[in-house]
């Protein structure tokens, strides 16, 4: 059996955000990047399963669209342990783009499980690993915060609005993940940072075709006023400017 | 041409973000000189099926197939293809919530719909359609341009609030065609969330951090949740130290909500907590700290003691509540 990852390349959730070429462009200027948080959350839980597998899941794979300028980022999915990986050597310009680059570079690849993070931190599209499955035409399950395998079944349990849901699925599938997927990202060692700079990293071309979507440009949003002060001693003033200034009790 | 909006139900019942996206899809279709056609999936009855128009849809298209009892990601998304190029629709409208982020993706692929999550607001130009989103997690906004000829959009929750309007809109039963294939995932077991508010849907949020000092406190936060038909929540560490359960945390990479109220207790505002409820409509902090930085977010502010304050606040909220 076989595992993907799909990585997304995204700046450190701490980064203050700017923009430039006249609010046209992020300002990646000083950015760290990271693996995006449900990707690394993906890559640790796939890693999981591959250990408790018994030999059963053979390899796990991760696959991101990006420039050049993703490659720290895949090294990292490699020192963390992953076993190779594939860079479409493109822009991700929107999450159909991604999807669609993605699926043709995989369609080949037999993976039985192919794991994505519900959406990137950056531009929030929660799209991409959905898009995967439709191009794919497999099944998928969205909003998951628990895999289990057990003598190769897999139990899914995903999260809906007000309750949870323990599903099962045919393979291959694509498991949208999300927070609980696994407790704490992996942090690479010391030989797992040496050895991934001798693991597979395929760059391949992107294929054609084009994305649906573009900025037209960036705002910060407005400065808020500032912060109306209520002395402790008087809780009572507190709720009575909610009830009669700010209306919302 | 029309707007094809997806209403998601609730065991038969929708909630007032249905009502909403309704109401977004019907003043979109109002600008492109068009009307907005409701499409629901599932068991509702008629009654709950014609207040769909009393928030401007002009047409309700009904389908129910006991194969859809729950969410199957590729059979819903077919099915919402299937109405949508019955219907004409250009533009085709989710909520940005659990069910749309598995089944707007998967209908911008099917009908090659350029998507955008989470919008904020009705298109600032219809050419070329220019839609405002949140970006990196609210600490920003993008303007994006959907090129292709028809557009899949996702409304952020709570962004654009309800208008109601008289339309004795007609129920049409459409049956759509789905084959074996379409049902490769299957529920199991399910487990719901029973007599609570639920955080997604809450108009006002009570949440507690680390300045709470143990799950024993957290007493005066549930009542005051309770008092005003809300829910409660909390910041990051307090649920990996597993004094609250993690469906509460808020926060960059926990629930991103927008309720109409959100009070702060004792969460200093961290940059990723502060991602996660900064479309708020009202932020209350309350800290011992004068620094810290929730109160650069809040509308309003208290710096002491959130174990002390809340108790008054309690208190303060049944008075208001008992003069009526």
């Amino acid at each position: 059996m076989k595992i993907l990852v799909c990585i997304s390349n995204v700046p450190d959730t701490t980064t203050k955000i700017r923009f430039v070429d006249d609010n046209k462009a992020f300002d990646k200027n000083g950015v760290q990047w990271i693996i995006n948080p449900w990707d690394e959350l993906a890559l640790t839980r796939a890693l999981e399963l591959k250990e408790a597998s018994g030999g059963a899941i053979e390899k796990i794979s991760v696959i991101t669209v990006g420039t050049k300028d993703a490659e720290p980022v895949m090294r990292k999915a490699l020192a963390i342990g992953a076993d190779d990986g594939i860079r479409v050597d493109t822009e991700a310009k929107d999450a159909y783009y991604v999807a669609m680059q993605i699926a043709e570079a995989i369609k080949d690849g037999g993976y039985d499980m192919i794991l994505a993070g519900i959406e990137s931190s950056d531009y929030n599209g929660s799209a991409v690993g959905r898009m995967i499955a439709e191009f794919l035409e497999i099944p998928s399950v969205s909003s998951v915060s628990k895999i289990e395998m057990e003598g190769g079944n897999i139990s899914l349990k995903r999260e809906i609005d007000g309750g949870t849901e323990v599903m099962e699925t045919e393979l291959p599938f694509v498991a949208i993940v999300q927070k609980g997927i696994a407790l704490e990202p992996r942090i690479p060692n010391m030989r797992g940072i040496m050895m991934a700079r001798k693991k597979p990293l395929a760059v391949v071309a992107p294929a054609d075709g084009d994305a649906l979507t573009e900025f037209a440009g960036f705002e910060l949003p407005e400065a808020k006023a500032a912060c109306k002060m209520v002395d402790e001693d008087n809780v009572k003033e507190l709720v009575n400017l909610l009830h009669t200034e700010a209306k919302v009790i | 041409m029309s707007v094809l909006v997806y209403t998601e139900n609730w065991d038969g019942k929708f909630k007032k973000l249905s009502y909403e996206l309704v109401s977004y899809a019907t003043a979109l279709a109002k600008e492109l000189g068009t009307s907005a056609t409701a499409l629901s999936i599932g068991n509702v009855d008629e009654t709950e099926l014609k207040s769909l128009g009393n928030y401007g849809a002009s047409k309700i298209i009904s389908v129910s197939d006991d194969r859809l009892a729950n969410l199957v990601n590729s059979a819903y998304s077919k099915v919402i293809a299937q109405v949508a190029e019955k219907e004409e629709a250009n533009v085709i409208v989710f909520s940005n919530n659990f069910g749309g982020k598995a089944l707007a993706p998967g209908v911008s692929v099917k009908l090659k719909a350029g998507l955008v999550a989470g919008v904020t607001a009705l298109p600032s130009s219809i050419e070329p359609f220019t839609v405002k989103k949140a970006v990196f997690t609210g600490k920003a906004f993008a303007n994006v341009v959907v090129k292709s000829d028809k557009k899949v959009l996702s409304l952020a929750r709570n962004s654009f609030g309800i208008s109601e309007t008289d339309n004795n809109a007609a129920i049409e039963i459409f049956t759509p065609e789905l084959s074996d294939g379409d049902f490769r995932t299957n529920v199991k077991d399910v487990t719901k969330v029973m007599g609570k508010v639920l955080l997604m849907d809450a108009e006002i949020v009570v949440s507690g951090g680390r300045g709470m000092k143990g799950p024993e406190n957290w007493g005066p936060i549930e009542e005051l949740a309770e008092l005003f038909g809300g829910a409660t929540a909390c910041s990051r560490p307090v649920s990996d130290e597993g004094w609250r359960p993690h469906t509460e945390h808020t926060g960059q990479t926990g629930k991103i909500i927008a309720p109409n109220l959100y009070i702060a207790a004792g969460i200093s505002g961290a940059i990723q907590h502060v991602a996660g409820v900064s479309s708020s409509k009202c932020i209350v902090a309350i800290n011992k700290d004068p620094d810290a930085p929730i109160f650069e977010v809040a509308d309003y502010g208290i710096v002491g003691d959130a174990m002390k304050v809340l108790p008054q606040m309690v208190e303060a909220v049944k008075e208001l509540k008992a003069e009526g």
